[in-house]
């Protein structure tokens, strides 16, 4: 199954190199949304419970975009039948849209983390770093594998851009709730406080759950 | 007595309410070909879906190449080359990478990307994204596509659209009869897909209106499929 996947992935990546469909649109998405939030909330800065809030529900609606776009290509252009015509494991198409849209969301933060930093966060972002990293890692393994189960499900409807919102944000309150908890100390004023290892395990939890049942129902989405 | 490549019995398939494939039994022997003609909506592309285990039957018995669908898909998968109305390439990508992406799902070497690209004549656009490139090209690289993985069993649809009469020539060792595969095609055109099969299926709304060897196929039995 690794060389499927790796073959899913390699043309998942230079598909994405090649339109730049996904990450430019997320990327754009939270930079504008970080505007809107220090126009909306009329604060310069914010820090602690509000900065987190506002880190984690811009990084979930981007998420929601890459979502959307995650099996169009499959869907529009015979992808799905291509590869099920392939003598391989199901499973690792699962796999590989799962690492996708893990890479998507990482390539995502890698500029929408500073970004939030320099546009609205009061207390410096680089000495809770390492502890928001791993945060973020535990946070984007939910998303990616809620995710990706629910694109599987969408791409087969046609009110696929309804679907994925409507099923996806429901999904994901455990995600922002403990990513949000667990964020919240790291950007509190004053400098940054102990990470809070109760919340750290519902997200470890809740991946693990997730991606067993996602690994579990997938195969179904794929029956006609 | 030669090996049955193909087999249905009562085979049948809906899509929602409608019916479309009744009671279709047939079988076709390896290294034969089977020509299913009809008009439009007679049920032929969602045969030739059912055997490639894109489609799962909702009726009767479907063996393929000995494994019975849907259950023994999985088996039989690799062992069969599809090509439909989609050419089941990506756009954005170019012929050379969808190739390459397809020998890898197949576990084909790469040496043989270079040797179906030779064959369809497309060695020389091979590096240019599918989308910039003609339908006849397109098609031609579905076929390799298709063939890539040296499959046993050839399921086309419509083989030679948008082919123009130079490009039919160039693919026939890779799909016609000289490949020496058991082939099951569609064709609009009956006499000329009577002519390099052995077997003639026609189906009209779903039901089978003919079944005989193509040498005994009448014109009057064709003008009565297609009236």
């Amino acid at each position: 199954m690794r060389a499927t996947v790796a073959a899913l992935l390699r043309k998942e990546l230079a598909l994405e190199l090649r339109t730049r469909e996904s990450v430019p649109a997320m990327v754009l998405f939270t930079v504008t949304t970080y505007v809107l939030f220090h126009f909306g909330l009329d604060r310069d800065t914010v820090e602690g419970d509000l900065a987190a809030g506002v880190l984690w529900v811009t990084l979930l609606f981007a998420a929601v975009l890459g979502i959307n776009r995650l099996f169009v290509a499959e869907h529009e252009q015979g992808g799905f039948d291509g590869f099920l015509l392939a003598p391989v494991d199901r499973t690792a198409l699962l796999v590989a849209k799962a690492v996708t849209l893990l890479c998507f969301l990482c390539a995502v933060e890698l500029i929408a983390v500073p970004a939030f930093g320099l546009l609205l966060l009061g207390p410096s972002l680089g000495q809770a770093l390492p502890e928001l990293a791993l945060v973020v890692v535990l946070a984007d393994v939910g998303i990616a594998a809620v995710g990706t189960l629910v694109a599987a499900l969408a791409i087969q409807t046609r009110a696929r851009d309804l679907i994925v919102p409507l099923l996806v944000l429901p999904l994901l309150v455990p995600v922002v709730l403990g990513a949000s908890r667990a964020t919240a100390p790291l950007l509190a004023q004053g400098g940054a406080e102990a990470l809070p290892g109760d919340w750290l395990a519902l997200l470890a939890l809740y991946d693990l759950l997730f991606a067993l049942i996602a690994y579990a129902v997938f195969d179904f989405l794929l029956e006609d | 007595m030669p090996e049955t490549a193909v087999a249905l019995r009562g085979a049948g398939r809906r899509y929602g309410e409608r019916s479309a494939l009744r009671d279709v039994s047939l079988e076709l022997a390896a290294g034969q070909t089977l020509v299913v003609l009809g008009p439009n909506g007679a049920g032929k592309t969602t045969l030739l879906r059912m055997l490639a285990t894109l489609l799962r039957p909702h009726a009767g018995e479907v063996r393929v190449l000995g494994c019975a669908l849907p259950d023994d898909g999985y088996l039989v998968r690799g062992r069969i080359g599809f090509l439909g109305h989609e050419p089941l390439l990506y756009r954005e990508l170019t012929g050379r990478e969808n190739l390459r992406f397809h020998a890898r799902l197949h576990g084909a070497a790469p040496a043989r990307v270079e040797e179906v690209l030779e064959a369809v004549g497309m060695t020389a656009r091979a590096d240019d994204p599918v989308a910039e490139l003609s339908r006849g090209m397109v098609q031609r690289l579905a076929i390799a596509r298709a063939v890539l993985h040296e499959p046993e069993l050839l399921l086309l649809d419509e083989p030679h659209a948008n082919l123009d009469p130079a490009a039919v020539a160039h693919v026939q060792p890779l799909i016609g009869r000289a490949s020496g595969r058991t082939r099951v095609l569609t064709s609009h055109d009956p006499a000329g897909g009577l002519t390099g099969a052995d077997l003639a299926l026609g189906l009209r709304r779903g039901r089978v209106a003919l079944l005989d060897g193509c040498a005994d196929v009448t014109p009057a039995q064709i003008a009565a499929l297609y009236a």
